[in-house]
Formats: C-alpha cells, structure tokens, sequence
C-alpha cells in the first residue's frame, strides 16, 4: 500500500490533469495534479493513481527490476488492474 | 547465507555484510527500527537478517498504514456503509482487514453492505458522479504518500459541486509516530522497545522530505537514515545508521537520494495543507493515543467531512482476542511470540491486521520466514 511504482508518460490531458502511462503494457489513466511540469516520455513515481515524483528512466528500471524479482511488482499490478470501476 | 544469492548484486551485498559487521565490531548491539512495511517485506525477502552480524537487529515498526489503524475506525466505516447506507470506497489493502468480531469490509460486503474496493480516489470520484442518488464516502487511510491524492479528490469535489462525496479520513503522520516511540514512559506492559536508529521511510519522504524527522533525531538522539526499498538499500542504510552512533552523530542522513530530498514534493504538501489539518489526538493500533499524529478535514471543507455528514453512533470494539499485533506494532514483541501465528492465523485467515498486509510484519515471517523454523512450519502445517 506505501510502494510507488515508475511508470512511463504517453500521453497527457492538461483539461483534466490526467496523464496515460504505460506499466508493463497496461495502460492507466493517473492524476498528475501532484506534479508542476510532466512532459511525455517522462518516468513517474505512480501511487495511488497519482504522480508523486519525477524519476530518471535508469532509476525507474531499476526500480521495475528490483520489484520483479521481489515478486512486488505482479502484485501491485494485480493491485492496479482489478481494482473495480 | 544462503539467500545470498538472490541478491542480483551479491559481490556488493558480500562486501557490504563484511563493513557492516567490522564496524559493528565491539560490546554494543545495534537495534533499528525499519519503519516501513516494504522494508520488513525486503529484510524478509531477502534474507538480510542472516546477513548481519549477531549484534545487529531489526525491530519491526508500525509502518503499515493498514497494520496501525484502529478497530474502531474500521467498525466506524463498516456502519457508514450499513446503517447509514452509503457506497464506501476502499483501498484494495483494508478489505480483509479483521474488525470487531472479525468482521471485516469483505464480509460485511458480502452480507449486503455496499462497499467497493477502488485503486485511487478519482476512481471513488467516479463513482460518485455515476451515483448521484446515493452517498459516496472515501475511506481515506494511508501515511504521507497517501494523504496528497484524498486532498485532490476534495478540492476536486467542491469544483465540481459533487454533493454526495465525502471522505472519512484517517491519514496519519509519521514523524509523530517516531516521537511516540521513543517517548517510552507511555508504554504498558512489555516495556519500552530498544532502539538505537530509525531506518526512515522511503516513499513517505518523496513527499514530505527528509525535513520533518530531524528536529526527532536531534532531539530523542536517535539517528535517522532514509532508506529504499532494496536489500541494498537496507544495507547501506545500516551502514550508515551505525557509523553515525559510532561518531556520535545524531542526525537525519538520506541513503535514497534517487527519490527523496530534504524538502520533498512542495506542491503536494500545499495541497494537503489547504485541505487538512492536525487532529489534536488519534489513536493508533498498538500505540494507543498520539498526539498531532493525524489529519482531519479543515472547517473549510467540512461539508466532505464524513465525520461531520454521517451520525457515528458510540461503539465497544475489540481486538481479536490473543492477537498480538498491538506489541508488535510498538515493536516490543515478534510475530513468532503470538500463540496464533502460523497455526490459527495465517494469510488466507488472518486474525489480525499484521498478517493481512504483505507488508505487515506476520505476513512477512509467514511468507519468508516460517521455513527457518522447521518445527513451526510444521505446527503449521498440521493445524
Ligand atoms: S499472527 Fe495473527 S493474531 Fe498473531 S499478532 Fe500476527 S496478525 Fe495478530
């Protein structure tokens, strides 16, 4: 419930603050009403469906290996994808 | 050592074990509190117990926002949805969490209550805007990193006039909690836990910084080392916590530097701001009443307050009887010491909220842990 998962910007919706990211091919609308400036391409720290940080894409796969292996990261996409509604 | 070698950078776990434990050296042990769940889940993954020397121990902390909230609260958010009929919001984590009699929001869901597990506040937002007939109300639960998404869904609320949505919230703060430690003298039965530094949480401090601990470290003489979520990390942080105690420095020191500064996300912490403000007390599971370690809604926006919306009738909650997560939670006991762990209380039937999580600290000796003792594993398996 505390892990923050990176995720890469794809598309944005400045009407709405909401961004489109990418996560290990699921697509997921988020908030980036957290964050000041968020370009497309961008590696974000994702919680909640929200934006909390910027991080490097280096930083962000390393992340994304790490929660792999830890077998963190089936379970906060689970999380993520059966969540209703 | 054998879980060694699930380390990917086991040449640098190696040489990390072997300056931890030449700089432990000595007469002096070393107890740390991980405060994160995501830390104890790592420490457990990966082993990094065994990895330290025999003067170096870990101390479980109430770092898992589910873990530390009171019965009560949770009894309170199972009558919003029954007595008062509304649609409750919850994060996925809370849903088997046991309340009084055992009752939990997957049960109650089941026995009819209407209440839905959603991944973000916008998604309970939704449900609102497609429910306009009923009451929609957030259970807000959740430290610092949580705590920002609840303020935007209010501030979004009130923009779009949405009448039926309100929050009942339970967001608590962590600094408050590592004062409350460490002020012993509150402590019942059990004793204070020992403890000679904090490894301090990682993603909480993306948002508030690293700031806010230092007047605790500075002031309880405990050093604090913000820490990531890998074994490395861990290590490191360790490391560094007792290189501090050994120069005497008391002091907030940053291992995550990759995610977290001093200063944190400031326009999240002005979003929080705007919309919350200090509880003068809140309890917490296992700590009991902490003083300014809360957040409630500011008058302002008390019209999204479940709180002020909803009568919440007077209620006696208890605990599961024999469940020790409130000593574990103060760091005072081991999942291990409860007569129910791994016997009666297991992850597919949890007693208490402690072995609910996969961050809680039962969880985590049952998933990592139960197999290094093979008489317990087997007690296990034959109940
Ligand atoms: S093992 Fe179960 S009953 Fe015992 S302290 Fe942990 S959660 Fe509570």
């Amino acid at each position: 419930m505390c892990l923050a998962i990176p995720a890469k910007v794809v598309s944005l919706d400045t009407s709405d603050a909401t961004a489109m990211v990418s996560l290990e091919g699921i697509r997921k609308k988020i908030s980036t009403a957290l964050l000041d400036e968020v370009e497309i391409g961008d590696y974000v720290l994702v919680h909640v469906g929200y934006a909390l940080n910027r991080l490097s894409e280096d930083e962000a796969q390393r992340t994304l290996d790490l929660m792999r292996e830890g077998g963190l990261l089936a379970e906060e996409l689970a999380e993520i994808s059966e969540a209703s509604q | 050592m054998k879980y060694v070698d699930e380390f990917r950078d086991r040449s640098v776990a190696e040489k990390l074990a072997a300056e931890i434990a030449r700089q432990a050296a000595g007469e002096n042990s070393y107890h740390f509190m991980e405060f994160c769940g995501g830390h104890t889940h790592a420490i457990f993954r990966y082993g990094v117990q065994d990895l330290m020397p025999a003067n170096v121990h870990f101390v479980h902390g109430p770092g898992c926002p589910v873990c530390v909230l009171p019965v009560r609260r949770l009894d309170d958010a199972v009558e919003l949805a029954e007595r008062h009929g509304a649609i409750l919001c919850s994060y996925g984590d809370m849903m088997r969490v046991p309340g009084t009699n055992r009752r939990s929001l997957i049960k109650a869901k089941a026995e009819g209550a209407d209440i839905r597990m959603v991944y973000s506040t916008m998604d309970a937002l939704k449900i609102a805007r497609d429910n306009p007939q009923r009451q929609v109300v957030f259970f807000a639960i959740g430290f610092e990193t949580t705590t920002p998404p609840t303020a935007v869904a209010v501030l979004q609320a009130q923009k779009e006039g949405l009448k039926n949505f309100s929050v009942f919230c339970n967001h608590v703060l962590t600094p408050a909690a590592i004062g409350h430690i460490l002020d012993s003298e509150d402590f019942a039965p059990g004793g204070p836990a020992r403890i000679d530094g904090f490894l301090g949480p990682s993603h909480v401090s993306a948002v508030i910084g690293s700031k806010p601990y230092e007047a605790a470290a500075a002031h309880y003489r405990k050093p604090v080392v913000i820490c990531g979520f890998e074994p490395l990390d861990v290590m490191q942080s360790v490391l560094m916590l007792i290189r501090q105690i050994k120069e005497q420095r008391f002091e907030v020191e940053n291992e995550y530097t990759r995610v977290v500064t001093r200063d944190g996300n400031l326009k999240a912490q002005a979003l929080v701001a705007e919309v919350l403000e200090l509880r003068p007390s809140f309890e917490w599971r296992g700590l009991g009443s902490v003083a300014d370690s809360a957040l409630r809604l500011r008058d302002k926006y008390s019209f999204f307050d479940a709180e002020k919306r909803f009568e919440i009738s007077a209620k006696t909650s208890r605990e599961t009887k024999s469940c020790e997560c409130p000593a574990i939670l103060r760091g005072v006991k081991k999942p291990t010491d409860c007569k129910l762990f791994g016997t009666v209380c297991t992850p597919d039937n949890p007693m208490g909220s402690c072995m609910v999580s996969s961050e809680g600290a039962c969880a985590a000796y049952w998933t990592y842990g139960r197999f290094r003792n093979p008489d317990r594993a087997k007690e296990a398996i034959l109940a």
